[in-house]
């Protein structure tokens, strides 16, 4: 059957199992939208800026495993897109956006809305395409899909001329497709997986460090499993929580510059540090030359680019996360041999004693609201269950120390590149991924208001997502740093004139609240998730003005100079 | 820091090069030259980069390009024998005694004068960049108008073939 471009594209996302897909219309793109208003299966979300597009397809992606799919328009659409792309592109994200270009014979013409959609996100996607044939659409559509969902995940730009959404061709979706060039590694290779078993057995002071990777490539179970059979500690980094059940004894929390005491002491004194699916992150190592001294390390990665890339490792092994832990698994299993019982209590006495300095503890008698104890109470009231998203500083970090994640999935934050403004368009994402589920956006003042304008989307599509905002007033990690390296000096990290969350959260149709009291807390989550389950709640916290996120690991430190409080 | 010829079969398609080019600048590696041209095969484009870095940059370097979709092959070239070829033209005033000393000299680096004027000569040498080097130090005196240098190209020695 012969269908247009834009039909073409519909039947492939279709095709693709594509139910959901984020985006804004404009000239470009004007007869894919027409092709999809003919139809029914696929749900267009309309947002109320690219960037939100494209961080709503992201949390969907993260929330659900499968690709998020973005549809923008030209020029601009594009260009606001850029932001979400990077963030998807930094966090190995499984992503297709599909960019509408002007016309062929205009390209390169400075036509209006034009812009080199190629050009300007090449740096920040995993491949992306320009459709020159109509003839060559579905299949690079597939193509996009397959790239963007295989070995290491990232985002996939399409880039379609208006011109060939109109053209006319025979219409069949490729089955399978093969790319010469692109053969993803998925099994790791045996001899390094026994040579990983061999070190692991001669740990003394094993550590495991796992990270997005376990996540994205599905591997907690494994995971569980492969940790409970060694006895040994584990962590996880930003990207990783959730992985493994933070209400584990053996897990000892985050690591890195806001991780915890015990985990960042037993990184820096393992002999056997077990690296999985995480990249040695800046963030996670503090001063490389300090780093883990006396560790031989294994490293399961995906990507081979990965690999010895900040750290020099000792057992590399390229490979799917799962299918590596399930070898390994099948290793230590087959075999009587387990780490040394005495050696191994007295590595965990050791982390006991870590762990006994309570490093995130925190004061609760001044009479103010604590974040943390904000934190702690979502976590109460919605049973450890809820996914949380958030946005970028102090407030994501107390999310992640203070949630306490037992589920994948369901820490849903722009670690690597950060992107202040994701939280409230990726809590849209999951909650439509996520009809029944709860849903919490952890927030600040700052942030919130980078996308604030996607609570008119949540008003839209009756996503009930509960903001939790953090109110400090003050962008809260640029003040600490500012407190902490610059002498106080506040340099434009007050927000000065914030707006009446309250009245703003109620001018767009939602339920706000304002809670300036601890004994508040509880009784407005309650209500935000009770009473208030279906709507869109606006909790504005009222919290103490200079908390500080602690512990802390100072730029150019090692992981064993944290500072505690 | 060690110089090394990386050998790429890439597909020969629009943003091919400015992927490859843009990795090179977006992650600071650095790149001394670059040369591309398609195959024998249309679809194919063989690219070599002259870079250098120590072992581990290098080593980031291979494996970066090795993730480029469109990268289809790779072959560090120094890593084993190989012969690699550099193009040169320059125009050199070539007025009184100069005219024979360039003529002496490109004979000796066994190019050719391809172009003639009352005061110059543009003249063709293709060789190592040593070499290249080389002549450019020998002309000394004699004053150079114009240099233009393809980059290298490589091919590994013997039997050893970089294809699909």
């Amino acid at each position: 059957m012969e269908l247009t471009g834009a039909e073409i594209v519909v039947q492939s996302l279709i095709e693709e199992g594509v139910e959901h897909l984020f985006g804004y219309p404009g000239g470009a793109v004007l007869h894919i939208y027409d092709a999809i208003h003919q139809q029914e299966q696929l749900q267009h979300i309309l947002v109320r800026h690219e960037q939100a597009a494209t961080h709503a397809a992201d949390g969907y992606a993260r929330s659900t495993g499968k690709p998020g799919v973005v549809l923008v328009t030209s020029g601009p659409g594009a260009t606001n897109a850029v932001t979400g792309i990077a963030t998807a592109y930094m966090d190995s994200i499984p992503m297709v956006v599909l960019t509408g270009q002007v016309p062929r014979p205009l390209i390169g013409n400075d036509a209006f809305q034009e812009v080199d959609s190629v050009g300007i996100t090449r740096p920040v996607v995993k491949h992306n395409f320009l459709v020159e044939d109509v003839k060559d659409l579905a299949t690079i559509i597939k193509k996009a899909f397959y790239v963007a969902t295989t070995g290491r995940p990232g985002p996939v730009v399409v880039d379609i001329p208006k011109d060939i959404t109109a053209h006319k061709t025979e219409f069949s979706y490729p089955r399978d497709i093969k790319i010469r060039s692109y053969h993803p590694t998925t099994k790791g290779h045996s001899g390094q997986i026994k040579k990983a078993y061999e070190l692991i057995l001669e740990a003394k002071k094993p550590m495991i460090y796992t990270g997005g990777g376990v996540i994205l490539s599905d591997a907690s179970e494994e995971l569980i499993k492969f940790t409970r059979l060694l006895g040994a500690p584990i962590t996880n980094t930003l990207m990783g929580l959730g992985a493994y059940p933070a209400n584990d004894k053996q897990f000892v929390g985050m690591l890195g510059m806001h991780g915890t005491y015990e985990a960042n002491m037993a990184m820096h004194n393992s002999d056997v540090l077990i690296a999985i699916g995480a990249r040695f992150d800046d963030r996670v190592t503090g001063n490389l030359e300090k780093f883990c001294p006396d560790a031989r390390i294994i490293h399961v990665d995906i990507d081979p680019a990965s690999i010895s890339k900040n750290v020099t490792v000792d057992v590399p092994i390229v490979g799917d996360v799962k299918d590596v832990v399930i070898e390994l698994n099948k290793l230590i299993e087959a075999s009587d041999q387990r780490l040394e019982g005495a050696a191994l209590s007295t590595w965990w006495q050791q982390i006991e004693e870590w762990r006994a300095q309570d490093c995130l503890k925190f004061n609760r008698d001044t009479g103010t609201i604590k974040p943390q104890f904000v934190v702690e109470q979502l976590h109460d009231v919605t049973e450890g269950n809820a996914f949380v998203t958030s946005d970028v500083g102090q407030h994501q970090m107390f999310a992640a120390q203070y949630y306490g994640f037992n589920k994948p999935r369901r820490w849903i934050n722009s670690g690597g590149l950060g992107t202040m403004g994701f939280g409230l368009p990726a809590a849209i994402g999951v909650q439509i991924a996520h009809p029944g589920e709860q849903v919490a956006c952890i927030t600040g003042e700052g942030s919130i208001q980078m996308c604030i304008q996607e609570l008119s989307t949540c008003l839209q599509y009756s996503t009930p997502v509960k903001i939790i905002n953090l109110n400090n007033g003050f962008l809260g990690m640029v003040r600490q740093w500012q407190e902490f390296f610059y002498d106080r000096r506040y340099a434009s990290s007050y927000v000065d004139a914030l707006p009446d969350f309250v009245a703003l959260a109620e001018a767009y149709g939602h339920i706000g609240i304002r809670i300036e009291k601890p004994e508040d807390v509880r009784q407005a989550i309650e209500d935000a998730f009770g009473k208030y389950k279906d709507r869109t709640v606006f909790l504005d916290f009222i919290i103490d003005r200079e908390e500080n996120v602690y512990p802390m690991i100072p730029a150019g430190a090692g992981l064993n100079e944290m500072i505690l409080v | 820091m060690n110089k090394h010829i990386i050998s790429l079969l890439l597909e020969n398609e629009s943003g091919a090069l400015s992927r490859v080019a843009g990795l090179f600048s977006a992650r600071a590696y650095n790149i001394e030259s670059l040369s591309v041209a398609p195959t024998d095969d249309a679809t194919l484009s063989r690219m070599t980069i002259v870079t250098s870095g120590t072992d581990q940059i290098v080593e980031q370097i291979q494996k970066q390009l090795n993730k480029l979709v469109d990268v289809v092959k790779l072959v560090d070239l120094t890593e084993s024998e190989h012969i690699a070829r550099e193009l040169m033209l320059a125009k050199v005033e070539a007025i009184g005694d100069a005219r024979d000393e360039v003529k002496r000299l490109v004979d000796i680096f066994n190019g050719k004068v391809v172009d003639v004027t009352d005061t110059t000569y543009t003249v063709e040498i293709t060789d190592t960049r040593e070499k290249l080097d080389s002549f450019i130090t020998s002309l000394s005196s004699i004053k150079i108008h114009e240099v233009v240098r393809s980059g290298a190209i490589g091919i590994s020695s013997g039997e050893n073939i970089l294809a699909i």
